[in-house]
């Protein structure tokens, strides 16, 4: 984490790259393994996924025999919801042990100023954004978690709900027929393969506007990778945020090194992957549901 | 009879103790109708035909003559008279009779045995020309018929080796001569068998031993060796010069055959000039060589040239030149002729059309091999290679055939039937022939035709008999399946020429849209199920249509012994799915999202899924769009505010700090 030995300065082309200033640490170590495990899962997820989604497209039959048959791209499913799943279940964990070492009670937790839950600000931030975009007012001061943020969060919420559960039952059909009727199995399909159809609809278009491609991030934002953004940009995006750190004076206390350019090429190679995966999946969304659906 | 004439000597003799013995004295008791007398303790007629006698060939004899032990006794004779012993004049006939079958017979005691009276009579023997006698030619097959036809003691309670013989003899030509045309020099059974010594054909001395027979034959073809067919069945009539062969080894005996053969012609006479290898025709210039060595190796080296190349006249010096029609297969193959004019082929020939091919277009000319044989061009794994000469793409049969079976000969090399064949060679493997079959080929639209819609399953059948038997207890055969829908054969399934094995890959792929031609909703809508989906991407193991309705003993779902009949439904998706239960068999394996009467939760669940789907992208994406101008807007004022500072920063401080200004 702290690489001092580095001093190059910033190439031209990414004029945002680090440079030897310290930056505000915004994601744990721990988030940020998190998120990645939940990019490769859900991107196998959805990869994997679609080919029986879309198995009427020749894309579909191309993909499915390189992931190495149907069974191997059903297993590789699994193993990545298992994973999905570790995922949720530690960040839960994670909670908890949070709420017992910082804020005590529960109650502090999910309703102080940086909870994850929506508030009366939220509702006050989404007015004010609309009205923003219609030239109607500023821009709303954002505290730490804005509210599409809180949406993408609770969106994996619904998400591991609604397809982790109907996906179990065509996990385990034999099983949960001892309890539900047959055809609930078709009706678990249609519920889990239109589910995973919005959140990777969602997830590659709206989240990726919202977080990568719009103008001030263009063309993505590291901070989920690296867990640092510089402490003007902090300034700019979240103004609230920036100004409660500076008035608690806690600020100094989130300032880390930047990482070494190494590092960030190397998170930049990760990110455009999984962006371009991500691209190509709403494409060939669009391509089956447009053109080739039947 | 016997005993008749004996009373009578006996009275004769009783009732006149004279000495000169005059017929008249005889005639005295025994011209009375009514006379009786014993013999042995039985009463018998002592009449005898004053008449018929005196016209008899013994009329102008004495009875004491015959009745020789009653001369010079007298009269009334004693009753019990001895036998007449016909050898006290005919003594070289006796002679042969006593060693003969029936002179054996008589003396063994055979009560069966016939003596010289049985045939010839006793008062009323007449000369064998006169027609009045027993034995006139005419006569003699019913006169031997008497003990020698079906039914009799001598036929029934001796051994006699041959059956149905007067029978027979009447449809020999013999009989025919004899019985129907009224010749009487046409033979008899006495001909062949003699009248008297009448012997076993294993007797040496027989006139129908084995080495007798052609000797016998000859008294009657006495120049049987001029005429006689010199060559038969390819090898010469005689064995050695002037020795005849046993004529029964080809005529059988009483069933002597009305069989015309041509003049015979060896075929060194027709080598003579069609060995030469120059040898062409004056009309057209075609060779007229014919290789003896060909024929010798073929099947039919034991058949003669002028057999097949009927009409030579061997009395011509060129003997072929009487020949006018071209040889004709089905004078001996009458069976296989008489299929192949019914045939597509033989309906073109008869057409003079000339792509109809002859039997020498397929089965060669003298080199002709069965189909056991496997140089010959019909055997089993030639016959693709054969019938492709005509049938594959490009030729003239294939050019002609306006059918949808194209590129035969290239598919059914690739069939299953064509790997067990070509590949594996199977030679039971179902070649062109076992389908179409050999010399009944037809057009499948032809009702007769064993490719025809109606007799596709039992022409499958031959081989696979076991899975027609499944498919005829099938909904789909027309026995199970009422329906005036047009119901599928094999063929529709499996194809003509592109058959393959149902375990191959391609075949468990296509299968849905086989059943698809029929079956277009259900087929449609198993592809919106795991099922449909994995194999749509191209893999076969998940369930296919038969995995779960069966294949050739399909059923619907209502019939008790289907697949999928209630009680049979939990078995077969455990065939896969080993934990299935009642209420996994609830699955609905071919459920559509797109029909709310049928599947009503299913069109709910998705359309509110959609719902759900579109009104998120719907926020989603007006939230981005109305974003995405102010967010670039916002960027671009962000641009030109640090543009202006550092113009501001240029003014003041050195041009070291630019790049700490342009990070800001």
């Amino acid at each position: 984490m702290n690489a001092s030995g580095d001093e190059r300065p910033s190439t031209s082309e990414h004029p945002e790259l680090p440079g030897t200033e310290k930056q505000y640490q915004r994601f744990s170590r721990l988030n940020r393994v998190l998120h990645i495990l939940m990019i490769v899962s859900f991107i196998s997820l959805a990869l994997t996924g679609m080919t029986l989604k879309f198995s009427y497209t020749g894309w579909a039959q191309f993909l499915s025999h390189v992931l190495g048959g149907y069974e191997s791209a059903g297993f590789i499913h699994r193993f990545a919801a298992v994973i999905m799943l570790g995922v949720f279940v530690t960040h839960i964990v994670d909670l908890a042990r949070r709420k017992r070492r910082e804020f005590g009670t529960w109650k502090n937790l999910l309703l102080g100023s940086d909870s994850m839950l929506f508030n009366k600000k939220d509702l006050h931030d989404f007015i004010g954004n609309v009205k923003w975009f219609l030239h109607k007012g500023p821009r709303p001061q954002y505290g730490r978690w804005t509210y599409w943020e809180k949406f993408d969060y609770f969106a994996v919420f619904w998400g591991i709900f609604v397809i982790g559960s109907t996906g179990l039952m065509l996990w385990f059909p034999e099983l949960f027929t001892n309890i539900i009727p047959g055809w609930m199995l078709n009706v678990a399909t249609i519920i889990h393969s239109d589910e995973a159809l919005l959140a990777t609809g969602f997830i590659f278009t709206v989240h990726f506007f919202n977080t990568h491609l719009r103008p001030e991030k263009f063309p993505m934002d590291l901070v989920v990778f690296t867990g640092r953004m510089e402490v003007e940009e902090l300034k700019e995006d979240k103004p609230a945020e920036y100004e409660a750190m500076v008035q608690s004076g806690k600020l100094a206390e989130n300032l880390v090194e930047p990482y070494p350019p190494i590092v960030i090429r190397a998170i930049r190679v990760f990110g455009w992957t999984a962006l371009s995966i991500g691209f190509s999946i709403i494409i060939w969304i669009i391509y089956a549901m447009l053109f080739a659906y039947r | 009879m016997r005993t008749s004439l004996l009373i009578l000597a006996a009275s004769v003799s009783l009732a006149f103790p004279v000495n000169a013995q005059e017929n008249s004295d005889c005639l005295m008791c025994h011209s009375d109708k009514s006379a009786t007398g014993t013999r042995k303790g039985k009463t018998i007629s002592i009449y005898v035909n004053e008449a018929k006698f005196s016209g008899s060939i013994h009329g102008s004899l004495t009875c004491v003559g015959c009745h020789a032990e009653l001369a010079g006794k007298e009269m009334p004779h004693d009753e019990d008279v001895a036998k007449v012993d016909c050898g006290t004049c005919h003594s070289s006939e006796q002679e042969l009779h006593a060693k003969s079958l029936h002179g054996k017979a008589i003396k063994r005691g055979d009560p069966l045995a016939p003596e010289c009276k049985n045939c010839h009579g006793s008062h009323d023997i007449y000369g064998v020309k006169d027609v009045r006698s027993q034995v006139a030619p005419l006569k003699i097959p019913f006169l031997c018929g008497k003990c020698h036809q079906e039914g009799t003691k001598v036929m029934q309670q001796r051994t006699i080796h041959q059956d149905h013989i007067v029978e027979n003899f009447s449809e020999s030509i013999h009989g025919e001569g004899l019985l129907k045309k009224g010749l009487i020099v046409a033979p008899n059974c006495a001909s062949c068998h003699t009248a008297h010594s009448i012997l076993p054909h294993t007797d040496p001395s027989s006139s129908i031993a084995r080495k007798n027979i052609a000797s016998t034959c000859a008294r009657c073809h006495a120049q049987i060796e001029a005429v006689h067919r010199k060559i038969i069945r390819g090898e010469l009539w005689e064995k050695q010069a002037h020795v005849l062969p046993a004529c029964i080894d080809c005529h059988q005996p009483h069933k002597v055959r009305k069989v015309y053969y041509d003049l015979g012609m060896s075929n060194a006479d027709c080598l003579r000039c069609h060995g030469n290898k120059d040898l062409k025709s004056s009309r057209d210039g075609r060779s007229l060589y014919a290789s003896g060595d060909e024929l010798s190796h073929s099947r039919h080296a034991k058949i003669a040239c002028s057999q097949c190349h009927a009409e030579v006249n061997s009395s011509h010096v060129r003997p072929c030149e009487t020949i006018t029609k071209k040889v004709e297969c089905s004078s001996c193959h009458e069976e296989v002729g008489q299929q192949f004019v019914k045939s597509m082929h033989g309906q073109l020939l008869q057409k003079n059309d000339v792509n109809g091919p002859t039997c020498k277009e397929c089965h060669g000319t003298h080199g002709v091999r069965g189909k056991i044989d496997p140089k010959s061009a019909t055997f089993a794994t030639n016959i693709p290679k054969l019938c492709a000469r005509c049938h594959r793409e490009g030729e003239k049969a294939a050019v002609r055939y306006k059918g949808d079976e194209h590129d035969i000969i290239a598919h059914y090399t690739e069939s299953i039937h064509g790997k067990g064949l070509m590949k594996s060679g199977l030679t039971v493997t179902a070649t062109c022939t076992n389908c179409h079959t050999a010399h009944g080929v037809l057009p499948k639209s032809d009702s007769l035709s064993s490719v025809n819609r109606k007799n596709v399953p039992e022409t499958c059948g031959r081989c696979h008999h076991g899975i027609q038997e499944q498919f005829e207890n099938s909904i789909h055969h027309e026995k199970v399946g009422k329906t005036d829908k047009q119901l599928p054969v094999c063929s529709d399934c499996h194809s003509a020429h592109t058959i393959q094995r149902a375990d191959a890959q391609g075949f468990k792929l296509e299968i849905m849209t086989k059943c698809g031609r029929c079956h277009e909703e259900i087929a449609k809508t198993y592809f919106d199920t795991y099922h449909g989906k994995v194999t749509q991407l191209g893999y076969t193991k998940t369930a296919k249509c038969y995995d779960c309705h069966g294949a050739h003993d399909i059923l619907p779902v209502a019939d008790p012994k289907s697949k999928l009949s209630h009680d049979n439904v939990v078995g077969t998706c455990q065939k896969c799915h080993e934990g299935a239960n009642r209420r996994f068999a609830g699955y609905l394996t071919h459920a559509t999202h797109h029909d709310p009467q049928k599947y009503p939760f299913l069109f709910w669940t998705f359309w509110g899924m959609t719902g759900l789907l579109v009104s998120t992208f719907v926020f989603g994406g007006m939230h981005t769009l109305l974003w995405l101008p102010r967010a670039l807007q916002m960027k671009r004022e962000a641009k030109r505010k640090r543009e202006a500072n550092s113009v501001k920063t240029d003014a003041t401080t050195n041009n070291e700090t630019n790049s700490d200004d342009t990070q800001q």
